[in-house]
């Protein structure tokens, strides 16, 4: 019998509604009731003065498996995934060829069995070849392992063929993830549409690309049924989510690390490393978005990991690729950027890295340290200071907007069903 | 105003990076190219032996002649390379075929692109001087430049002056030089056409904006007149070109209510009985053919500026590194 002791760390369980300074155990990859201390044969971990969270879950990352191992593959993304506190991580549906159909779905799962060091569960297309033109085969990809449907990446133009898949998806209970934006509004638009734009002479994209599909997707989801909003940006988006939750629109939404630690502004020197979709937006959307967490109507911060080549985006700004690779930032940012300003309480950011998406998600088992769950967790060093270096990234994707910078919260251990895969920081696994 | 002796930076990316003086220097010096481009034998051994390519990924026939006149008058060689914007994904990067260019021995590359920021990421990536002769909707300073030295070859003084820039701001990186170079020197500028060719926020770049060209060209001194591509009809930025020209052309009923000494613009090349009617375009108030004579000048002084003096580098070393 295996069994780690985690002991005497600040154990943050927002879903178990515990906020306090105790011992965890593991037995045989499950987290079981009771006091270490009784046992023998078990590894401590000694963890005070660091945080103890349920594994965090990243309900949307591009792993660009299968397709293309140059930009990143299940392993390389799993490792970075690992060393950013992420022990589940669910992939979009964007690969070559693409999640749209069971055997595809079936080849993520089993490679994700032999490969990954923590859980990866792919996310299906909606519609097949991500064309939004017919529907995938829902069924049959659950059926494989798909936790959720999107064609992220792209939107899903027709309202028709949205509501179809809203109210087709509804027997299997999962959400469609959906990418809000309408891209003949953003057309051939690279970065957000306002003075700035207009300063350094770039297409714009305006807020009202991903603020007319939010609208379109909450009408749809009022009377279809749940719609899980990807990268919400806006103040606009913001607004109207929040107004749909009041209402009780089945709408659940999530933000990512960008959104909240970046204006428009890091794109100023043609810097295609923030060239982002939806793309970076002005200080008063940061604002709105940094707000939207506070008050709870973004459930999620995901990463929209999307890692390119260095070829893809040492280029022109309006040929290179967009996305930028978040697996081993996001904890950090979100520390530094809302937990020590106090926008939010520990408790809080864990309840949008892991709870919810565990819940939106239906995956049973975990984003709680509750006894019974999977051992998928994660010991913290919030106050450990740290440089980032896209060099030194497990990811193969270098493209980040925050080379250079300062952040604190480091992952010491990451514990994947019971098992040590990130161990004094270092990829063990 | 302090005197400047050179341009701060190896490169010409835009009138946005520009001090005051630095602008100031080169019409100086354009003054003297132009004296020397009216000599007789218009020629000076200045830059003998440099290199300079044209590197162009869209088609220009004056931009290019400009250059290629201003760099012979300084006595310094010129090869032209044109590609095509389609190739430009397939084909070798921007950044190779730069460095390549560089370690032939090329001082400086004068590059025009579809895309803006393009000039940006060659500069970062050479020791050449790269000149911006245009990159999509950001900037094309030289044509600023030379409107500037127009403007100020006709009237002394733009500061306090009203310029009006007239049509597709949006897509115009004349305009956006243009407003750069003139809100720094003083002018009061305002930007007139349809609201679907005024781009968001500009307001925050210092100037007016109008939709009402009547209104506006009352009391301006300079109209500089945008050309208006075909291309943007299908997209809807407007119905038509008929419909364009009726708001926001000039003709001669129009140019009556101007005021008698209006200096009147155009970069070319003119989309005739669009922007402006045979008779406005041929008109006493107009200076465009003076701007194209007043560009080889400007090109020249900035040739001079950014290359002159200064001995030729170890290309070899640098690219090494």
């Amino acid at each position: 019998m295996t069994r780690i002791l985690i002991k005497g760390g600040r154990v943050i369980d927002p879903a178990n509604n515990t906020d306090e300074v105790k011992d965890i155990l593991i037995e045989d990859g499950k987290i079981v009731a009771g006091h270490g201390s009784r046992v023998t044969g078990q590894e401590v971990i000694e963890a005070k003065g660091k945080w103890v969270l349920p594994g965090l879950i990243d309900m949307h990352a591009h792993l660009r498996d299968p397709g293309r191992p140059d930009k990143e593959t299940i392993a390389s993304g799993s490792r970075a995934a690992a060393l950013g506190g992420f022990t589940t991580v669910c992939c979009m549906a964007n690969t070559n060829p693409p999640v749209d159909n069971p055997a595809v779905v079936e080849y993520v799962v089993a490679k994700a069995a032999r490969e990954a060091v923590v859980n990866v569960r792919p996310i299906a297309a909606v519609t097949k070849g991500l064309k939004g033109e017919e529907l995938a085969e829902m069924g049959r990809c659950r059926a494989e392992g798909a936790v959720a449907f999107s064609d992220d990446g792209q939107p899903v133009m027709r309202a028709d063929l949205m509501r179809r898949a809203l109210e087709y998806a509804k027997q299997f209970a999962v959400p469609i993830i959906s990418h809000c934006e309408d891209s003949n509004l953003s057309a051939d638009g690279v970065m957000n549409e306002g003075a700035l734009s207009t300063e350094i002479g770039l297409p714009g994209v305006s807020h009202l690309a991903e603020e007319i599909m939010v609208a379109r997707d909450i009408m749809l989801a009022r009377q279809f049924g749940l719609v899980h909003l990807a990268h919400i940006s806006t103040a606009g988006a913001v607004r109207l989510v929040r107004q749909a939750k009041v209402e009780g629109v089945p709408v659940t939404c999530e933000t990512c690390p960008h959104y909240f630690s970046l204006t428009e502004a890091a794109v100023k020197e043609y810097d295609t490393n923030a060239k982002v979709n939806p793309p970076l937006r002005s200080a008063g959307d940061v604002t709105a978005v940094v707000q939207g967490l506070k008050d709870g109507t973004i459930d999620v911060i995901a990463t929209d990991h999307a890692p390119h080549t260095l070829e893809e985006k040492t280029i022109e700004f309006s040929l290179a690729k967009s996305g930028l690779v978040g697996l081993e930032t996001a904890l950090a940012l979100v520390i530094t950027k809302l937990i020590i300003p106090n926008v939010l309480s520990p408790a809080q950011a864990v309840e949008k890295l892991a709870a919810a998406p565990a819940r939106i998600l239906n995956l049973a088992g975990k984003g709680s340290l509750r006894p019974g769950s999977d051992a998928d967790l994660i010991v913290v060093d919030p106050h450990a200071e740290w440089t980032v270096d896209a060099a030194k990234f497990a990811s193969k994707g270098r493209n980040t907007p925050f080379s250079g910078w300062t952040l604190k919260g480091r992952v010491l251990q990451t514990i994947v069903g019971g098992k040590i895969v990130v161990r004094d920081g270092k990829l063990v696994a | 105003m302090n005197k400047v002796k050179g341009l701060k930076s190896k490169d010409l990316l835009g009138l946005k990076d520009l001090a005051v003086e630095e602008i100031s220097l080169i019409l100086e010096t354009a003054r003297s190219m132009k004296e020397v481009i009216s000599r007789p034998i218009p020629k000076v051994p200045t830059l003998l032996g440099k290199h300079l390519v044209t590197l162009f990924y869209e088609p220009s026939t004056r931009t290019r002649t400009s250059f290629n006149l201003a760099a012979k008058v300084l006595s310094a060689n010129v090869t032209n390379v044109a590609l095509s914007s389609s190739s430009v994904s397939k084909g070798e990067t921007l950044i190779d075929t730069v460095k390549n260019l560089e370690v032939m021995g090329t001082d400086c590359l004068i590059i025009r692109h579809g895309l803006g920021g393009a000039p940006h990421l060659a500069a970062r990536h050479t020791r050449a001087s790269i000149i911006n002769a245009g990159d999509g909707f950001n900037e094309h300073p030289t044509q600023g430049l030379l409107d500037i030295f127009t403007m100020l070859d006709k009237k002394k003084s733009v500061a306090g002056k009203k310029a009006l820039i007239v049509g597709d701001i949006a897509h115009s990186r004349v305009a956006r030089s243009n407003i750069w170079g003139l809100t720094k020197l003083g002018a009061h500028v305002t930007v007139v056409g349809p609201p679907t060719l005024i781009p968001a926020g500009i307001e925050q770049l210092g100037v007016k904006v109008s939709y009402d060209l009547d209104a506006e060209l009352k009391d301006a001194d300079f109209i500089n007149m945008l050309r208006i591509q075909r291309e943007r009809m299908a997209k809807s930025f407007f119905p038509s070109l008929e419909e364009y020209s009726e708001l926001f052309g000039l003709n001669a009923e129009r140019m009556r209510r101007a005021k008698k000494d209006v200096i009147v613009m155009h970069p070319g090349p003119i989309n005739r009985g669009v922007e402006l009617t045979s008779e406005v375009a041929d008109g006493p108030y107009n200076v465009i053919l003076d701007q194209v004579t007043n560009g080889v000048a400007v090109r020249a002084a900035i040739l001079f500026l950014l290359l002159g003096g200064k001995t030729r580098r170890n290309h070899r070393a640098v690219s090494a590194k």
